[in-house]
């Protein structure tokens, strides 16, 4: 057997510095601040597009960032992981309706931070959700994103019909009223979200990494995209989080992320564990 | 490269009869084995988590569910969780991605070997299992040119014989064994 070349760990720190290099380069060239994510997956990231790209090293694919602004958005597509679906886990939207509805109920008015939104899936089952339990009309959902190209997507909703046929069986397990049809017209081979659905949604785009408190929201959705930062950045957003919920606003995150290392764990009451269902602390004494 | 050297995790994979092959070798590592275990098997994103509590009946060591950057710890065993990647971060803590399923498959064993040869190099040893498509053949290419040591489970005693043939054709698998064979293997090679 021949052995294979080696790839010693001399390569791997070269490799660190080329993708720190590139990251600087996208921040001066682009403004988008990739410096604090988390660097195994943003490794795997940049070596998939390197290989379909077939760049020979990661100075070379830098050197075509800098001057090539589609190629960017490409990569930008890659670093961003939009890949979402409606209904995703379908038991914390059946969760979210049996635990956290009723609480909005007794609010004259409902602030929704849906904080990276990607194609706006997910914004479209809370609008359903909401509309089903009649909350809609005092409802604003904001839903936000880093990346413009996929607020631009989000604001259209339009899906492959393909996909949405796998949708409908989630929206039932979220506990859906009727039929997910009901809430799109199909054509062609694509669907395109009511437009009624989007009369009380405000798109805009955020970096969670650089941009500010966005105040005083009922709930805040932000599930699958901690999992990205590495933990100095969620702590800093963590932190966004609690500075823009009211007293007793939730906190929804994806099933694999955790407040435990953000430090920040006593700030929030769990509502419900294995789905990641988090409540803002009263202040019972007021310093 | 008879001899695994000492290692600081096993990476594993498998898909189409994966179980039963971890059962058998997770059955037999002893207590106070040194090297944390990080596992894929191929499973729908919608089924309920149930494999963590599976194995943890065959195995002695603790068998962890676990959550986005948790640190990695020797003598426990991982398991990837449905409908996401697992990756090692250079600290040696677990990170994770939803991103788009490689080979039709997320959890991928690519991914997490790919990960895990980044960062533990030498002292890294991987085992590729049943599983019927290629997933894990680059994944242990690229572990074997970081020094690490590999395992292919014999084609003849894998229920789909696909997987551990698609990682011993890329000429970089360090021992054939069959599934019998894997868990004694461990024990003594790295606990002994």
């Amino acid at each position: 057997m021949a052995e294979p070349y080696p790839i010693d760990d001399d390569e791997i720190s070269v490799e660190d510095i080329e993708i720190r290099l590139l990251l600087e380069a996208i921040y001066q060239m682009y403004g988008y601040d990739f410096r604090s994510y988390s660097k195994a997956s943003i490794r795997r990231r940049v070596m998939h597009r390197m290989t379909m790209s077939g760049f020979a090293s990661i100075m070379e694919m830098t050197d075509k960032v800098l001057r090539d602004r589609p190629f960017f958005v490409t990569l930008l597509n890659d670093l961003t992981v939009n890949v979402t679906e409606m209904y995703r886990d379908p038991e914390f939207y059946r969760a979210f309706r049996d635990e956290v509805v009723p609480v909005l109920k007794t609010f004259p008015f409902i602030k929704i931070w849906h904080a990276g939104c990607s194609t706006g899936e997910e914004i479209y089952s809370m609008a359903i959700l909401l509309e089903e339990e009649g909350l809609y009309d005092r409802a604003m959902i904001y839903a936000t994103d880093i990346d413009k190209n996929v607020l631009a997507s989000a604001k259209k909703g339009i899906y492959s019909i393909e996909a949405v046929k796998q949708y409908g069986d989630n929206y039932r397990r979220a506990g859906g009223r009727h039929s997910l049809s009901d809430y799109f017209t199909a054509r062609y081979d694509s669907v395109i979200m009511e437009q009624r659905l989007k009369r009380n949604i405000v798109f805009a785009d955020h970096d969670l990494a650089t941009d500010q408190v966005f105040g005083e929201m009922h709930v805040i959705l932000c599930r699958n995209v901690l999992i990205y930062f590495d933990r100095a950045l969620q702590a800093r957003v963590i932190r966004l989080f609690s500075d823009s919920l009211d007293m007793g606003g939730y906190l929804c995150l994806g099933t694999k992320e955790s407040l435990r290392f953000s430090g920040q764990e006593e700030t929030f009451d769990v509502i419900n564990k294995p789905l990641r269902i988090f409540r803002k602390r009263q202040l019972l004494h007021h310093a | 490269m008879d001899r695994i050297g000492p290692v600081k995790a096993i990476v594993m994979g498998a898909s189409w009869g994966g179980l039963n092959a971890y059962t058998r070798i997770l059955s037999a590592l002893p207590v106070g084995f040194p090297a944390a275990i990080l596992l894929v098997q191929h499973q729908h994103a919608s089924a309920e988590n149930r494999l963590p509590w599976l194995l943890a009946r065959y195995c002695q060591l603790p068998v962890i569910a676990p959550e986005d950057k948790e640190e990695i710890q020797p003598g426990c065993v991982y398991v990837a969780p449905p409908g996401y990647h697992m990756l090692v971060e250079e600290d040696e803590t677990l990170a994770f991605s939803a991103g788009r399923p490689v080979l039709f498959s997320r959890p991928s064993v690519d991914e997490l070997f790919l990960s895990a040869g980044a960062v533990y190099g030498k002292q890294l040893a991987a085992v590729i299992l049943t599983g019927a498509n290629e997933d894990g053949a680059k994944g242990i290419d690229y572990i074997r040119r970081r020094g690490g040591f590999t395992i292919a489970q014999s084609p003849v005693s894998a229920e789909a014989p696909a997987m551990p043939e698609a990682a011993i054709k890329t000429g970089a698998v360090s021992r054939v064994l069959d599934l019998e064979a894997i868990g004694p293997f461990l024990a003594e090679q790295v606990a002994g």
